[in-house]
């Protein structure tokens, strides 16, 4: 990076919300103070923002991000304090400043840095903390997003975002949750629950009910970033880098999956519009996943994702591969859902009938019965072997437990392809 | 760091406040000693309680003292004992509570307790 040249704002805030992560979670180390590490993350991006135009870019981003955020901290910690306690404090923050000298010094990539993101990272998907608040905390001690993005994102009040950062961190002091990377023995577990909170983040952009398009995707591209994130800083547990590549080869459809009239099925999808970038990225992490040697269901449903991608239509895709995947996922973590997608690629590898005879079971009938998913796929699957009428009904149940517009807009249309419209009686 | 670690369960299920003197009470009995025993260093205090039939709530209202039966509030689960333990953070309080017999039965509340002295 040279210094000559004068960055633009949209380039500072790339780098500056990449190093977002690694500032917090150093400051957090050192100084312990979860809320005071995100106010001087934020003063030293907007100090950033000031200066780098004029003076361009610092030689080293973040040590100058760190050195900043750092006066910030110790300023106001000294505003904070008063009387004998200030002779305490001075001596607490000198330890605290020598060793991030030691830290800076020491080149920033080290090991040392990488776990304080980890337990930034493990503390903010605490198990402690509601679902909600492990959400909101990721996005934002994390991912670097703001209270007013984070509400954009979800459809809640700004002020409900807020109020639940302030509870959680809250708890996290009060409660004493650890800033520490779980024992091995509890390793595995609480990596799954990142991953489930980073899975959280990325549906709610691909899955959102409702809300601008340009937001969702922004979402799901933040999941992505910090998938990436985890990635890096679990590099021995290939479900994290299946996450990346699981998030990279769906959201690489997004283009094709929404055209002017709403929804498209996959089947239905211009391939052409699939980013190919996006999908080449993720296959080479699905590919260093598998090269691990340790499958799991993440991995899994990555590579049933890559089988769409390579394939070049509905009717060249691997669906017999795709059938022994799914049976995969069957063993390693057996859901409905899991059946009702099984069953699915079934009818596209065998025919309807064989789908529409898995999906007949009473137990899975009954237990997907309030999910729209499973009637429509039913519903499709009737009228393609020529029963309307069930087809019909079956739409009719779909469009009562759908909970998404662009989703009640598309079953609305293929309920009425199935039959001509009831002229309306004047 | 202190925590409290209440103990919450039905007591009119038998299983998950079994009859004194029944095998699964001497069992659970032998499960408190041993927990005992092994967080010695740990338990600063610990109590069981009689059941919230015993209770009795007090309110002094403009210098009158209101009694009234029963627990403050009635719910499914009731607390039936406590204890006060020590730990580094809510890591430890959490593997610690998870040892109790009664977190097999019912349910334990971590609580924190404030350190007032951070206030001084």
């Amino acid at each position: 990076m040279t210094d000559d040249v004068a960055p633009d704002s949209a380039q500072i805030a790339d780098i500056v919300r990449d190093e977002w992560a690694p500032v917090v979670a150093t400051l957090v180390a050192r100084f312990g103070d979860l809320g005071a590490a995100e106010d001087a993350a934020q003063d030293a991006t907007e100090q950033a923002l000031i200066d780098w135009p004029r003076s361009g870019f610092p030689r080293d981003p973040r040590a100058w991000l760190i050195v900043v955020a750092r006066r910030r901290l110790i300023d106001r910690m000294r505003r904070n304090v008063v009387g004998r306690e200030k002779t305490q404090l001075a001596a607490r923050l000198d330890t605290a400043i020598r060793d991030m000298d030691d830290d800076l010094e020491a080149g920033h990539d080290t090991s040392l840095m990488r776990d304080d993101q980890l337990r930034l990272i493990f503390a903010c998907c605490h198990p402690a903390l509601s679902r909600e608040a492990q959400v909101a905390l990721t996005l934002r001690s994390v991912g670097g997003l703001s209270t007013a993005q984070i509400a954009t994102a979800f459809l809640v009040p700004e002020p409900t975002v807020a109020q639940r950062l302030v509870r959680a961190k809250k708890k996290i002091e009060a409660a004493a949750i650890p800033f520490k990377i779980p024992p091995d023995a509890e390793l595995l577990a609480r990596t799954d629950l990142v991953r489930t909170v980073l899975y959280l983040i990325f549906n709610e952009g691909y899955d959102a009910s409702s809300g601008p398009a340009q937001m969702r995707n922004e979402l799901c591209d933040e999941a992505i970033r910090l998938a990436g994130l985890l990635a890096d800083l679990t590099p021995d547990d290939p479900e994290s880098l299946g996450l990346l590549a699981l998030f990279l080869l769906i959201h690489s459809r997004r283009d094709a999956r929404v055209d002017e009239t709403g929804l498209v099925l996959l089947d239905d999808q211009d391939r052409t519009q699939w980013d190919r970038a996006m999908i080449e990225r993720g296959v080479e992490s699905l590919d260093r996943a598998l090269r691990l040697d340790r499958p799991g269901p993440i991995q899994v449903q990555a590579a049933i994702n890559a089988l769409h991608a390579e394939a070049t239509s509905s009717a060249d895709t691997d669906w017999t591969q795709i059938v022994l995947l799914y049976r995969r996922l069957l063993d390693l973590a057996p859901s409905p859902v899991v059946e009702l997608n099984h069953a699915v690629a079934v009818a596209m590898a065998d025919g309807a009938v064989s789908g529409l005879a898995l999906l007949d079971d009473p137990a899975l009938a009954t237990s997907l019965d309030g999910y729209s998913h499973f009637h429509a796929a039913r519903a499709q699957l009737l009228a393609d072997v020529g029963d309307h009428a069930g087809a019909r009904s079956a739409y009719e149940r779909a469009l009562e437990t759908v909970r998404n517009d662009m989703e009640r807009d598309f079953l609305s249309r293929r309920l009425a392809d199935l039959s001509p419209p009831i002229r309306a009686t004047p | 760091m202190k925590y409290a670690c209440l103990l919450y369960g039905d007591e009119s299920d038998p299983v998950a406040t079994p009859e004194p003197g029944s095998d699964a009470f001497n069992s659970m009995m032998a499960g408190y000693v041993a927990f005992g025993e092994e967080f010695d260093s740990k338990i600063q205090a610990g109590e069981p309680l009689e059941p919230v039939s015993t209770a009795t709530c007090v309110r002094v209202r403009d210098g009158d003292t209101m009694t009234t039966d029963g627990p403050f509030a009635e719910t499914k689960e009731q607390l039936g004992g406590f204890y006060v333990i020590d730990a580094d953070d809510l890591d430890e309080a959490i593997a610690i509570a998870s040892k109790i017999p009664h977190a097999t039965l019912g349910t334990v509340e971590v609580r924190p307790v404030p350190n007032f002295e951070d206030f001084d």
